[in-house]
């Protein structure tokens, strides 16, 4: 509980601090606090917490892995927002204030343990992301992007809500608790209220995690967004999308997997058609990337198809693994973007002589996005896939290897921009803060991916 | 407030249900066929009425608060909607001097 509690007080402070002009002091600050949020998260670890605040929220070992992940990964995206919004223009504090409350929407979302608690959390990150999305208020794109986010984020709450409400229509509580129990003490006597429900939060769910056929805003949203922004998106909130998801499904809906494990199903492999196929005719990076989450989320969703005891843990390696190489992806896209103005594949020619550090490090991120073995991306699809494979879904798996292999053909093909196609350039200057974040990412996805161990069986 | 649950209970469940289910749909149908933004909005708003009427009737008939405190929720939500959405459609409006989706289409494929 003290994550939530110091992230939302640091919200305040920071907002405080700009009222005073402390800008200097904005991200020392905002670092730091969200450096003792993560600690208050890790202090919390295997001390078997049981649901506070009158059942409302249980702050138990899967909700402290996945408020860690956001954390990190929130502090390493700030990292690189030095000079940033500062660019875009005199209202800085408000930029971080935003960011970090979304991120106790985030904390909220991986804790709950009543139904109020998933919507308030999901609803804090949300709006909070509409804001973000439009923050360059004179650029069209950017514009376009947060209108679209309001509008489907907006629609897809109706959906979750009215699920939400049919649910409490036969059940009569919002507690997980009493949910799961009226699933598992009379299977046979379910309402179909109770079905209905299930399948409607089922929608709002997949639009939050951008999975076909619910996906069509997302590349939209993260091409139009600043890209710290999407950056954040496309790791953080996908993660904690998730997160909350599977929260769901494990604990309440498990016993009725026969209803809706072929609804998912089905979502799973036509998403990661959708994703993969679209994501090769893109000449845009940051677009592929955004299409590239799309395949991910439905890799993702592997952990909830298979549902299982290995599950939580699946999901949280396969978030970390993806989490760090995009946002190793991310901050070359902006150092790039810095240079050339431009994020088409093109201006990545030749950046391998003139920066060899910097492609290096995307080569390995983006190895680990495609799943190649001694990266932690391979991990993350190893557990996903054997997870599936035990369960007997065996043409799911051949299915994901097939858009596994389409993957690594439009992964590569900005490597091959890096090292194949020279032309003259100038170097790319790398600031300190990038390279402390390039620097930790890259130790996650090669530690992670050669000593699996070291984060196996943590859930 | 007794005479209240009363009367909401003098009618049959099912039928609140068919009604906050036609609700729905009309919000439903509203955000997918019109072009205008802030109808679409106002079409979001009635998907959430919807499940606002649903929540307080289910609540009058099972004697649980939690639905109606869940309404209160919503209602908070649906006030900082408006608030960041009128915004984002005020920033839209003087960037193009018009309200309608067609003109977002700078980003495509």
């Amino acid at each position: 509980m003290n994550t939530l509690i110091t992230i939302t007080v640091l919200a305040l402070v920071v907002l405080y601090l700009g009222l005073f002009k402390a800008k200097t002091l904005l991200l020392p600050v905002t670092i730091g606090g969200l450096l003792v949020a993560l600690t208050n998260a890790l202090l919390q670890w295997n001390q078997n917490n049981q649901p506070v605040f009158k059942g409302m929220m249980q702050y138990d070992n899967y909700a402290v892995a996945f408020s860690a992940l956001a954390i990190s990964s929130t502090i390493l995206i700030l990292l690189l927002s030095k000079n940033y919004f500062e660019k875009i223009s005199e209202h800085v504090a408000e930029y971080y204030t935003i960011i970090l409350f979304s991120l106790a929407g985030i904390v909220v979302m991986v804790s709950y343990h009543n139904l109020s608690m998933l919507f308030i959390g999901i609803e804090i990150m949300s709006v909070s992301l509409y804001i973000l999305a439009g923050i360059k208020k004179n650029d069209f794109r950017s514009n376009e992007a947060a209108l679209k986010y309001f509008l489907m984020g907006a629609f897809s709450t109706g959906f979750l809500l009215f699920g939400i409400a049919l649910i409490y229509g036969s059940v009569f509580s919002f507690d997980l608790e009493v949910i799961k129990s009226y699933v598992s003490l009379n299977p046979t006597k379910i309402s179909p209220l109770f079905y209905s429900g299930i399948l409607l939060m089922l929608v709002g769910l997949l639009f939050k995690v951008g999975a076909a056929p619910f996906h069509f805003w997302t590349p939209d949203v993260y091409d139009g967004s600043p890209t710290i922004i999407t950056a954040y998106m496309s790791t953080v909130v996908k993660t904690a999308g998730f997160a909350a998801f599977l929260r769901l499904f494990w604990f309440c809906f498990a016993p009725l997997q026969p209803f809706w494990m072929p609804v998912i199903l089905i979502i799973t492999i036509v998403t990661l058609f959708v994703g993969n196929i679209t994501a090769l005719y893109q000449q845009s990076f940051k677009r592929m990337l955004a299409y590239s989450s799309i395949s991910h989320a439905g890799y993702m969703l592997f952990a909830i198809v298979a549902l299982g005891g290995n599950s939580g843990y699946g999901i949280f390696i396969y978030a970390l693994a993806y989490s760090a190489a995009t946002i190793i992806a991310f901050a070359t896209l902006m150092l790039l973007q810095n240079q050339t103005g431009s994020d088409s594949f093109d201006s990545f020619n030749g950046l391998a002589k003139r920066n060899p550090f910097l492609a290096f490090v995307l080569t390995i991120s983006m190895l680990s996005l495609a799943g190649i073995p001694l990266t932690a991306g391979f991990i993350g699809k190893f557990v996903m896939f054997s997870n599936a494979l035990s369960q007997y879904h065996i043409w799911l798996v051949v299915l994901a290897v097939v858009n596994a292999v389409i993957g690594i053909f439009y992964y590569l093909r900005v490597v091959v921009a890096m090292y194949f196609k020279p032309i003259d350039r100038s170097e790319v200057p790398v600031p300190a803060y990038f390279k402390i974040v390039l620097l930790v990412s890259l130790a996650v996805t090669i530690a992670v991916g050669v000593y699996p161990a070291l984060v196996t069986n943590l859930i | 407030m007794e005479h209240i649950t009363k009367a909401i209970q003098g009618i049959p469940l099912n039928h609140y249900i068919l009604l906050s289910a036609i609700i729905f749909s009309i919000g439903v149908i509203g955000v997918l066929i019109r072009r205008n933004a802030i109808v679409i909005f106002m079409s979001v708003e009635l998907m959430l009425n919807a499940v606002n009427l649903l929540l307080t009737a289910f609540s009058a008939y099972s004697g649980d608060a939690a639905g109606q405190v869940f309404v209160f929720f919503i209602m908070a939500l649906a006030a900082a909607e408006v608030a960041i959405g009128l915004a984002i459609i005020v920033m839209i409006y003087r960037n193009t001097n018009s309200i309608d989706i067609n003109v977002l289409n700078r980003l495509k494929w």
